[in-house]
């Protein structure tokens, strides 16, 4: 040890509290709730797996699935991951003039919230063709 | 000279940032219709139906879209979990880097099991 780190070991230096850091500024508050949303796409992405491997077993194991799926709390289940994955798609295109290399239109830089806006219209746009598609294609 | 090691970076940045779009562009119809509208019977019956999933999973197109879904989904969600994790007080490192990937290529392997198996 040497004669400047020497006795460090017997004082206790001040340390900025961090539990609870993110309460500080409704900034902070709406980044967790962001960083959270990867919770939902997680989950729902572990239902769509446990899916197509109750289709590969069979008609029963699939159907088993299905009525998983209509239960009261598969429902709830569903409406959170619903709100959680709009609220995902909001801020996907909110952060994505910061994410996305540097857009010009004739020599100026395309405002951010043109970016987001027409992320949001293109979201819109193709989330409703897949609903459309569902829709026409219903036996 | 120096042997630069190359950043394994840029790989889990790809898989990121093509789950936040694939599931900004069809993340809330696909909620809407496989846990909302299909199970409380708001769409045709039959809409889901082993046949019909199973012909779908059979289709190439369709095949490639339950895979890149499932696969672009876990990716794009523990990538980020990852990254926050340190905001939780869970620093970065060899255990919880292992349990968010780890996670991720489990349900990848899984998908493309399943979806092997179904056949062709």
């Amino acid at each position: 040890m040497s004669k400047l780190t020497a006795g460090t070991a017997n004082r206790k230096p001040f340390k900025r509290p961090m539990a609870g850091w993110y309460k500080r500024d409704p900034f902070f508050v709406r980044y967790m709730w962001r960083e959270v949303t990867a919770l939902a796409v997680l989950l729902y992405a572990i239902v769509l797996m446990v899916g197509v491997l109750r289709l590969s077993q069979g008609e029963a194991a699939f159907n088993g699935w299905l009525a998983a799926l209509g239960s009261p709390l598969s429902i709830v289940f569903h409406l959170v991951l619903l709100v959680a994955m709009v609220y995902h798609v909001y801020t996907w295109f909110e952060v994505m003039p910061k994410t996305m290399p540097l857009l010009y239109a004739g020599g100026k830089r395309v405002a951010d919230a043109t970016i987001m806006r027409g992320g949001i219209v293109a979201a819109i746009v193709t989330n409703l063709a897949l609903l459309a598609l569902v829709w026409g294609m219903r036996p | 000279m120096k042997q630069w090691k190359r950043s394994n970076a840029p790989i889990f940045w790809v898989l990121f940032g093509g789950g936040g779009t694939l599931s900004s562009l069809f993340g809330p119809a696909l909620i809407l219709v496989t846990g909302l509208l299909v199970p409380l019977g708001l769409l045709a019956s039959g809409t889901m139906s082993y046949a019909r999933m199973l012909a779908f999973a059979q289709n190439f197109i369709g095949k490639a879209f339950i895979f890149a879904v499932i696969m672009l989904f876990a990716w794009h969600a523990v990538h980020r979990i990852y990254k926050s994790l340190h905001d939780f007080g869970i620093h970065p490192g060899p255990l919880p880097a292992l349990c968010c990937y780890g996670s991720a290529m489990v349900i990848t392997l899984v998908g493309a099991f399943s979806l092997l198996r179904i056949g062709f």
